[in-house]
This record gives C-alpha cells, structure tokens and sequence, in this order.
C-alpha cells in the first residue's frame, strides 16, 4: 500500500511515512479532523433542515404571486391583508385569478401524552387550481364542514396512525375545543415553529378560528396567464396597491426572502451558520497546530535535506502531503459519524435532516481548503529551517 | 594548480553578529583544492575550520572574497544555483541528522531522489548497495531508533557518498564513530579520490586520518597558518 502510494507520488511517501511514525499524534490529528467535520455536518444539517422545513409549506401551493402585510418574515407571522385588494389585483392585466389564503395555529392532541402545535393552511374549495395538482381531489372532499388533511411528518405521529386516516374511514380529533375530522394525509413535514400543517377549507377554518374574518385572510395568491411575466405583473400590482403596508413579490421570491430570514435573522439560523464557523476554525488550528509541530520537530531534518539540495517544493509537497492525508482520513470518519447522528436528530426532531452527496462534497473540499491552508501557514516555519546552523 | 580545481578560495572574510556584536571569524583565507586529493583542516576549537567548511559547501553564503565551487562564483550566487551546486556534493554533518520515520535504506535514498535520476528500484539497488560498502547490509531496513550511534553516522555517510558526489565536505564525521570504522570511511573516500576524482575535505583530529591525508591545512584564530602536503 505504501509502495503504490511511493509511485503515485513519484518521491518516498516522507509525509505519510512521519504522520504514521507518531501514531499517537496522527490518531489524534485524525481525530480533530473528524470532530471538526461533524461539527460543520450538524450544523449544515440543522441549517439545510430550517431552510428545507421553512419552504415545505409553499409546496401545497400553486401560484405565480404572493401578496402579504408588509411586517410579515415568514408564512405564519405578519398582520391580514384586506380581501378587496384581491378585486383590485384582478383588474391588472395578466392576472387570470387569485385567491385569499387563511394562515393560523392549532393545538392538536395527538394521543394522552403528546399535544401538538400544527400550522393550518386554509383556501376556499373553488379555488382548487391553487392547490398542487396531486392534492387536489383531496382537497375537494374538505368542502365538507371541519374536515382536513393532516401532515404525516407530524411530531408524534406514527405511521399506523396516519395510515388509518382515508375518506372511508375518517378519524376524529379536537382543534382548539372543536370537533375535527381527518379525511386524509399529505406530506409536508415539520418544522422548528410548528409540528407539522394541516389543510382546510376557509369554511372550517373559520369555524376553528371564531376571531378571524372572512373579509382579512393572511395571504392572497395570486396566478398570471401563461407566459405573462410574474415580475412584470408584480411591477404592475405595486403601482395599482398600496407597497407600504403590503409585500408583493413572486411566490419564489417570497420563499427566498422567508428562507433568508429565518437563515440569517432569526437565532437559530444565526447561531448554527456561527457553529459552522466555529467548526471550520476548530479543524483549522488543529491540522495547524500537527503540521506545525511536526515541522517544528524535523527542522534538522529538513536543513539536512536543504544541504542536500532539496529545494521549497519539496518541502512544501511533504506538508501538502500531510495535509492531504489527514483531510481524507479525517473526512470519512466524520462523514459516517454524522450521518449517524443525522438519523438521531431525524428520529428526534422530525426535521429533514439528510446527508446529501452535494453536502457531503462542499465539506469535503472545505476540509481539504481547511487543511492546505493551515499546512501552508505551517511551512512557513520550515525558513528557519537553516543549512548552517547544523553545525 | 589550475583554474579547473574544484575548489578555489580567495581572499575569504566573514563576520558573525549584527552591529555593536558583529565580530569577524574568518581573516583573508585563500586556498585551492586540487582534484581527487583529500585535505584535511586541524585548527583549535573556534579557529573557524566550519566556517570555511560551509562556506565552501553552498550552506551560508559569502560576505566578502570569492569561492569557486565546480567552476562557479559563490559570492552572490542566488538560490537556485547554490540548490543545484548542492546536489553535486555531499556533506557529512557532525551529528548524523537521520529522519526519524525513515528506515535506513530510505535516508540513503534521499541522496538519490533529489537527482530524480532511476526509478524507485534502482534507487534501493544503488541506496543497499551503499549500505553494505558500510557494513550495514543486514540493517538496511531499520529505523535510526534501532541502530547505535556509529551505525546512525555510517547511514548518514552512506547518503552523502550514494550520489556520487564531485566534491565531500566531512565535519569531524568520526567524532561519533568508533576509531575502526572511522578509518575505514575514511580509506573509502580516499579510494573514491583514487578511482573517481572524488574530492574530500575534512575537518578532524584523528592522527590515524592525518596519515591518510593528501594536504594538511591549519587554521587559528580565522586564518591559515600552516598549509602542508604529505
Ligand atoms: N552562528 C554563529 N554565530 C556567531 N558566531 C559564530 C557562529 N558560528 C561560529 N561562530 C564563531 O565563529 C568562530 C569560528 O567558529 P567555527 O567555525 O565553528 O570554529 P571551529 O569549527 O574551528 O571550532 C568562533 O569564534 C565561533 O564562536
Ligand atoms: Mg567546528
């Protein structure tokens, strides 16, 4: 292994050869790599987990514009928006229909021991073409007082429980105090502000939510004819309503300002991007701190070689080397610990939480740029490493 | 002599420190070497024989005078000529400076490698081959923590000579071997300067390596005092 790792080289392996020499500190060294890359990992996945759960909801939808109250950051904060700006934006030219959505809360008692906060989206039953095509014969049958679909990546649930729930054999539970039944299931999943979503008519919804007027929805969703511009017709409704109080946006830019939000402004998002910072810098002194050493501890050595005629290259392909090694071995345990550990969050939380080959490659290269930094910085020791003073 | 010497030395000053503590070691050394012959330089301790001994072997570089190494100019010279110099000598450093993870076929191998010359089997042939010329043909697998310190000294000889250098630059080599292989080392470089043009300049005190001297050159206090062929 080592030969056809010399002839790959085309030089002795001297890096691996005194990484392996000092097993204790090359197990060590190893040992931080990985610690470090499970720190980047969790965070990656905790992030990726609030970014995938914050869009799941806009799944259920199909529509080209969102029209929400300015002080809104997510799909579930934000003040209503009046359900006659809905009249007016009909009138812009390219908008074909559009529909008021209904956003709130609901406490769901799953069993004795597991009480529930679920997400309850709302539309009216005739506006099914704003319902993603594969629920929409589901979401028809919720024309039927206090029905609703209910999220099978709900906190608590188990399969055997959602797979009981059908049109034929619809199962019957309590929202806020009030009888509700589940005709069926969808798959959204949860996420941090909520456990889970279930859907509605705007009819039920305004039985469950007795405060609530029909005159102000959360959202208005908005659809354009085929092959009009979502943004010009965007440019058109902000002329026609008022932008000071209301956020008029494409529905994908709706998702990328959401998702920004809770990445970048909520505490969560913040303090996870900060983890992987700190990550990153843990592996970065540790592969400093070994390489730096081990220069430190061959400096004869190396004004040997100097003397000998071996020039900086050299040098600095041997703590490349090293480098090199100790990002690979160190990546693979990382990798497979926290894909472990990925499936324990999974199992806790109920998020999406998935080692994906795209993540998996973006850390790899992180560690490897991680590592070459750290052995570059290291090298710079190596001047010292003086021909003369052998004597 | 001639201007082909491999070695030629005029009018060589040095100085240590920097400033007020600046203090000049070497006084006007001028000296040349002649081809194939082995020269040994005696001088009490602090005299500035490994002064000279660097210089002229390409590991400081020259303040002021001229050293000619294999016909080229160490005064100014820039990195890579003293790299590629370098390469065409061999020194034995006073202590044997073996790299630790390196077996000693290996070390004796970084002789060679630097040259890029033969492939890796080659390379162990010629690196094994000098091994037993040493007498270390059974141990040519060992790590230095498992060799004594004369066999560690004849390794690091082994390296520097594996090349077939021009010119060996020895400080005191047989300080850590003991008296028998000391001379024996020593009778194969003179060989060397028999059979190949080798040429060998030594620092030492061993009497038995001054009767196997071409040239005895005694340094005092920075300069040459006595300069005697036997
Ligand atoms: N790196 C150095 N820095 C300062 N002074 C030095 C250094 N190396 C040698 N010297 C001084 O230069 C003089 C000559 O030293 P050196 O060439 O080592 O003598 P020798 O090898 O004959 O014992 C001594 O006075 C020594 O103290
Ligand atoms: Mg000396």
């Amino acid at each position: 292994m080592s030969a056809l790792y010399a002839r790959l080289l085309g030089r002795m392996p001297i890096g691996w050869l005194q990484l392996v020499h000092n097993k204790g500190r090359f197990a060590a060294a190893l040992a931080g790599v990985a610690f470090a890359n499970i720190l980047v990992f969790v965070q990656l996945g905790v992030l990726g987990a609030l970014t995938t759960s914050t869009v799941q909801p806009y799944s259920i939808f199909k529509g080209d514009i969102m029209i929400s109250s300015a002080d809104s950051n997510t799909l579930s904060d934000g003040g209503n928006v009046a359900r006659h700006y809905l009249l007016r934006a009909l009138s812009v030219p390219g908008v074909t229909g559009g529909t008021p959505v209904f956003i709130g809360k609901v406490d769901w008692q799953v069993n004795e021991r597991r009480s529930t906060v679920l997400q309850a989206l709302a539309l009216p039953t005739d506006a099914v073409e704003f319902i993603t095509p594969h629920l929409r014969s589901q979401f028809l049958r919720l024309a039927l007082p206090d029905t609703a679909l209910i999220d099978r990546g709900t906190r608590g649930g188990t399969p055997e429980l959602f797979d009981a729930i059908s049109p034929t054999t619809p199962v019957i539970y309590e929202f806020n105090n009030r009888r509700v039944t589940f005709i069926g299931t969808m798959q959204i999943g949860a996420a941090f502000s909520s456990d889970g979503n279930v859907l509605m008519s705007d009819q039920s919804f305004l039985d469950f939510f007795a405060n609530r007027s029909s005159t102000a929805p959360n959202r208005l969703l908005l659809s354009v004819a085929d092959g009009a511009s979502a943004a010009r017709t965007v440019n058109l409704l902000r002329q026609i309503l008022p932008v000071d109080t209301l956020h008029i946006r494409s529905l994908a830019d709706t998702m990328a300002a959401d998702t920004r939000y809770q990445t970048t402004e909520r505490p969560v998002g913040v303090i996870f991007g900060l983890g992987t910072f700190v990550g990153i810098l843990v592996g970065l002194v540790i592969v400093y701190q070994v390489l730096s050493t081990d220069v430190a501890d061959h400096l004869k050595e190396y004004a040997t070689f100097k003397a000998m005629g071996y020039g900086q290259p050299f040098f600095l392909g041997i703590i490349f080397e090293e480098a090199l090694i100790l990002a690979v071995l160190g990546f693979i345990p990382g990798a497979l610990v926290s894909t472990g550990i990925y499936q324990l969050l999974v199992a806790k939380s109920g998020l999406a939480i998935n080692m994906t080959v795209a993540r998996a490659i973006v850390v790899f290269l992180g560690t490897l740029a991680a590592c070459s930094i750290s052995g570059a910085v290291a090298t710079r020791r190596l001047a010292h490493a003086d021909p003369a003073d052998l004597f | 002599m001639s201007s082909s010497s491999p070695i030629i030395v005029k009018g060589l000053n040095h100085w240590f420190g920097r400033d007020e503590a600046r203090k000049q070691v070497i006084f006007d050394v001028s000296l040349e070497i002649a081809r194939g012959s082995l020269t040994v330089m005696m001088g009490p301790s602090g005299s500035g024989k490994t002064t000279v001994l660097t210089l002229m072997g390409c590991l400081r570089d020259v303040q002021e005078g001229s050293v000619r190494l294999l016909a080229q100019e160490l005064f100014g010279a820039n990195e890579s000529r003293m790299v590629a110099l370098r390469r065409r000598i061999g020194v034995i450093f006073q202590a044997h400076n073996l790299h630790e993870s390196l077996s000693a076929i290996q070390n004796v191998r970084m002789g060679l490698e630097v040259h890029g010359r033969g492939n890796i089997v080659q390379q162990d042939q010629a690196a094994a081959h000098m091994l037993k010329l040493m007498g270390l043909g059974e141990r040519i697998n060992y790590l230095p923590s498992k060799l004594s310190g004369g066999q560690k000294q004849r390794v690091a000889v082994a390296r520097a000579l594996v090349h077939n250098p021009e010119i060996i630059f020895a400080d005191e080599p047989t300080a850590a071997l003991d008296k028998e292989s000391g001379v024996t080392v020593v009778k194969m470089l003179k060989k060397l300067g028999q059979n190949r043009g080798t040429t060998t300049v030594m620092i030492t005190h061993d009497n038995r390596i001054l009767e196997l001297a071409d040239r005895i050159i005694t340094l005092e206090e920075g300069a040459i005092v006595k300069d005697e062929m036997v």
